[in-house]
């Protein structure tokens, strides 16, 4: 408290530059006087006795110091009066300072981008309150190799009961139509149990979000919407609340509106835009009886009880699965080792751009460590030739730590003025740069440049300043000062350790610049493999326009209701767009057979029950599907192997078939014929389906997945509602949608149609989070290469004057030109090929830990380190050769005559 | 030839604030001179030193100054006791003699005495 009070007298005193000396000097006036007087008194003579009284008194000078210490922050004022004179010096070289502000705001800017990007996505991939508390709940079948199968209603009750939860809830994802306004629109949807946003903790801004009453079995007819919706449709209706929408033919009223920045959870961006949210509780018609046998292809989410932790919850939950098998062992057989895991939510939303995001903060940070150790080179050359001035400041009594002191204050507003401004580049820049990031990043919308990211550049230019300011003022204040004083002209005055740290530092660039460009080199060729891929199908020509079949909530009202009525609008669909101009073939699937356009999300996997094997669902293996009419193959020049693929024969009262692709065929008929074999789809009891074909892996599923087993079911067999139409042909990409739009409404005006995209921008966008590192990497490659380049060219061109004496006196004693050029180069290759060494071996240890990243490349490829090794001597040789140039041409006379 | 014993660190501060309770206001060579007369030269004390501990003793609060006239009718600055300052020293002052007494019972015990 004391001493707090003290601090802050010292600080009013200091920031109101109060002056404590006159006060002094009068206290120590009168003070001698009183003691004089004394002294006279004791009988000593007035000389002897003002003697005294100073002897008693102690050293004026240093008492008044050490008030004026007292009065004030010694530490501060010393600190402002090196700054002061630190503006003054690098007002007196502008050069000097622009070129090193403008390295750092490169590092700082970059690295502070990057980091804004991993601020909003690791660091705090949830907006909900209390994020910790909240995980996805799976449930896998490790047993019949089965992840994340789904949960039936009695296991999510278990849940609900069992202490370990303040709330669970299942949420599925979907589409309906919204119609009634200008022109069908297809909206994401998701239906949820009515917990879902107690769960996640966020009210409504308008009415409420579910209660349990939303709850009855059936259909509920209450929806929530968002924020976005509201506005776009209904254009911010202030009495929204009760009022009807169409979905789908039905009619639902609005009970809640959700607030502006709410965006749902999902492993999809299509999840995350969900913008309306039914409640149901998933039991009554149409969905099955809430048997425990029966799950859902659901995702559950739940919220932790406070103060529980994740470890703890998982024993509970570990407990709760153990005893729950015991009680029902019909349901959890034993080899299918049924078990429940927890995973944070937050994990599960950016666990797929974790290695990405890393990476580039792993690129970006070495990319800063060359900056700062290009403008710790420049220092050291700015030292160099200020020896003279340090050498005078120390010899009229300054210390060394407080030359330091007053060096570092230099570098430090060096970094700092650096930071700032490639802080002030990023904020004025940030309109562009958010374009440049893939959109299927998520939470995407949250990154923004704020205060937070202004400290941590601060602070990271501080910490910088400091780290790297030190050992330049470390060296510049350990000079031989009556050597450097003695010495003619002005700051030759390099030492010998000086010129020493200026090799390594240059080394040290081209290290780290090498192990940059190897990862961008890896990165590179993976991209490239990927785009060179053997896809097994046929993007070229081929557009996608996609709608949607509303499912109303009364059966008997579904004009698409059954197979045979579907049959009739596909084949309607298929005959008006082949119409189209341009247009040569046409096909129809489901969503699912959409080729990478659909996130891989946790909805479109299904039991497959082969005959014989498996007896229900939930022993299944979970497989991939999709629903495609006869066309489909054809169309994207997928190739049949054995069997035959659909025809338009086969329709709802013919027998059942399906097609699978060869890696299915092998992962769950190893060493048989499929063909001809009998399987179930699904856990609810389907027909049996008979293998008729067998087809050659494509990569549908993943670029740099050869084959994922696939299943295919004919769309004039199998009812689906979520439909893709491809057209291929010469297509006008502008005018389709309009066309195809037109052509399916006049079938159906309430059909929505949207979502119309090439396959080859589908197939773009899927490499977009590969291509946005591959692209960053390289760049920062780039510029890394280009401060290395800059780094050894100020570091030879020192050396070279350093040298200028010794390369006089060579040639004067007839050494011949080429020996000088070759001697000079001949440095510049030395620090090449020790930094060289260096980085190869930190870019072994970057491209292993990388392996995961890269895609057909191995992490040791031999051409990408010789590749980069080469450019990288070369840049160095090309960076020598000026000042090698300039030594060469040295005038011998006129040098030595200078010296 | 033997040293006279440094002053230790705060302790001169506790003799200052003594030394204003005895005397009320006091300039600094008053202050000075009695702790001076107290310790009967034997503590060697630049007086210089004084003031700078003055100024410290003023920012934390414990003692107040103002200018005034001195014995010799010149201007001096005079320094007195704030309550917050009473307050210290008579925790100070508690906390001193508690030390004693403990350092004293520590020179009392003979080898015969332990158990």
């Amino acid at each position: 408290m004391k001493s707090l009070r003290r601090f802050f007298m010292r600080l009013s005193n200091f920031a109101a530059r109060r002056n404590a000396d006159q006060r002094l000097r009068e206290e120590i006036a009168e003070h001698l006087a009183l003691q004089t007087e004394e002294n006279l008194r004791a009988g000593m003579s007035p000389a002897e006795a003002r003697r005294q009284a100073a002897l008693k008194l102690g050293a004026g000078q240093a008492i008044r110091e050490r008030h004026h210490a007292e009065q004030s922050l010694p530490l501060f004022e010393n600190l402002l009066f090196d700054l002061r004179y630190a503006v003054r010096a690098l007002l007196r070289s502008p050069g000097f300072a622009i070129v090193a502000i403008a390295t750092m705001a490169l590092g700082i800017g970059a690295t502070t981008a990057i980091y804004s990007v991993i601020d909003a996505t690791l660091l705090h991939p949830l907006s909900y309150p209390h994020p910790g508390e909240l995980v996805r709940i799976h449930d896998d079948l490790p047993g019949v190799g089965a992840k994340d199968v789904g949960m039936s209603v009695p296991e999510l009750r278990d849940l609900q009961n069992s202490g370990i939860f303040q709330y669970a809830s299942l949420y599925g994802f979907g589409s309906v139509n919204l119609t009634g306004t200008a022109q069908p629109a297809r909206i994401a949807f998701r239906p949820v149990t009515p917990a879902y946003f107690a769960v996640l903790g966020v009210a409504a801004q308008l009415g409420r979000t579910f209660n349990p009453y939303d709850s009855t079995p059936g259909f509920n007819l209450e929806v929530v919407i968002s924020d976005g919706l509201w506005k776009r449709a209904f254009g911010a209706d202030p009495h929204i609340i009760g009022k009807t929408l169409r979905l789908d033919n039905d009619e639902y009223h609005v009970v809640g509106v959700m607030p502006p920045g709410f965006r749902d959870q999902g492993q999809s961006n299509d999840e995350r835009n969900t913008e309306l949210w039914a409640a149901s509780n998933f039991a009554g018609d149409p969905a099955p009886p809430p048997l425990r046998s029966s799950r859902l292809l659901l995702g559950v989410i739940g919220r932790i009880k406070p103060g529980l932790s994740l470890e703890a919850a998982q024993q509970h939950l570990d407990t709760l699965v153990a005893s729950l098998k015991k009680q029902y062992p019909e349901e959890y057989p034993a080899q299918a080792a049924w078990s429940v895991r927890l995973i944070p939510l937050g994990e599960s939303m950016v666990a797929s751009i974790r290695p990405s995001l890393i990476l580039l903060f792993g690129a970006v940070g070495l990319v800063l460590l060359i900056s700062c150790v290009n403008v710790a080179n420049l220092l050291l050359a700015r030292a160099g030739r200020r020896g003279r001035e340090i050498a005078v400041r120390q010899a009229l009594g300054a210390t060394r730590t407080r030359l330091i002191r007053q060096l570092l204050a230099e570098s430090l507003l060096l970094f700092l003025l650096g930071g700032i401004a490639g802080f002030g580049v990023l904020f004025c820049t940030q309109q562009l740069l958010v374009q440049l990031i893939p959109a299927n990043l998520p939470r995407i919308h949250d990154i923004s440049i704020s205060w937070g990211l202004l400290l941590f550049a601060v602070s990271i230019s501080t910490a910088a300043g400091i780290i790297f300011g030190l050992a330049p003022a470390w060296l510049a204040s350990r000079i031989d000062l009556t050597g450097t004083l003695r010495q003619e002209g002005r700051g030759s005055g390099g030492s010998r350790q000086s010129s020493r740290a200026r090799r390594i530092l240059a080394i040290s660039e081209l290290a780290l610049s090498l192990v940059l460009m190897v990862a961008a080199g890896l990165l590179l060729r993976s991209f490239w493999d990927l785009f060179q891929v053997q896809l097994g199908f046929n993007p070229e020509r081929v557009m996608a326009v996609q709608t949607w079949l509303p499912v109303p909530n009364d059966p008997k009202t579904d004009i698409y209701g059954t197979v045979a009525q579907e049959s009739l609008l596909l084949r309607e669909i298929i005959r008006r767009n082949r119409a189209l101009p341009g247009v040569e073939e046409v096909a129809i699937g489901n969503m699912d057979s959409l080729p990478l356009g659909h996130g891989r999300d946790d909805f479109n996997m299904i039991p497959l029950i082969r005959e014989g094997l498996e007896s229900s669902g939930n022993r299944a293996p979970q497989i991939d599907s999709s629903t495609v009419t006869p066309e489909y193959f054809h169309l994207l020049g997928m190739t049949l192997l054995r069997g035959r693929l659909f025809t338009n024969e086969d329709v709802a009262d013919t027998p059942l078939i399906a097609i699978v692709n060869e890696a299915a065929a092998r992962a769950y008929w190893p060493g048989q014929e499929p063909v001809g074999k009998r399987i179930q789809m699904g856990s609810a009891k389907p027909a049996w389906a008979t293998i008729a074909g067998v087809i050659a892996n494509a990569r549908t599923e993943s670029l740099a997945e050869a084959g994922t087993p696939h299943v295919y079911l004919s769309a004039y067999q199998r009812h689906t509602n979520d439909l893709a139409i491809y057209l291929r042909g010469q297509l006008d990409p502008a005018a389709i949608p309009a066309q195809a739009r037109s052509q399916i409404q006049s079938i159906n005006a309430e059909l929505p149609v949207f979502g119309a995209e090439s396959l080859d921008d589908v197939l773009t966008s899927s490499l977009s989070v590969r291509r946005f590192s591959m692209e960053l990497v390289a760049t920062f490659a780039a510029t890394a290469l280009l401060l290395a380049g800059l780094g050894i060219y100020g570091t030879i061109s020192y050396l070279v004057n350093e040298q200028t004496r010794e390369i006089a006196i060579r040639l004067a004693l007839g050494a011949q030109r080429g020996d000088i050029l070759r001697m000079v180069l001949g440095q510049g290759l030395g620090m090449a090929a020790i930094g060289a060494g260096a980085g190869v071996a930190g870019a072994l240890i970057v491209s292993h830990l990388m392996a995961s990243l890269l895609y057909g490349v191995s992490p040791y490829d031999l051409t990408t380190f010789a590749g980069v090794t080469l450019v990288l001597t070369g840049v160095a040789l090309a960076a020598s050769y000026i000042p090698a140039l300039r030594a060469m041409r040295l005038d011998p006379i006129k040098t030595l005559h200078s010296e | 030839m033997k040293e006279k014993p440094d002053v230790l660190q705060g302790t001169l501060a506790l003799m200052v604030l003594k030394t204003l309770e005895v005397l009320g206001s006091q300039h600094g060579y008053g202050i000075a001179r009695r702790i001076e007369q107290i310790s009967g030269d034997l503590l060697a004390v630049n007086q210089g030193t004084l003031y700078p501990l003055l100024l410290k003793l003023e920012h934390e609060g414990s003692i107040d100054s103002e200018w005034g006239a001195s014995e010799n009718n010149r201007r001096a600055r005079f320094y007195r006791l704030t309550v917050a300052g009473r307050k210290q020293l008579q925790a100070e002052t508690r906390e001193w003699e508690q030390t004693a007494a403990i350092i004293a019972r520590f020179f009392k015990v003979k080898a015969e005495d332990l158990p």
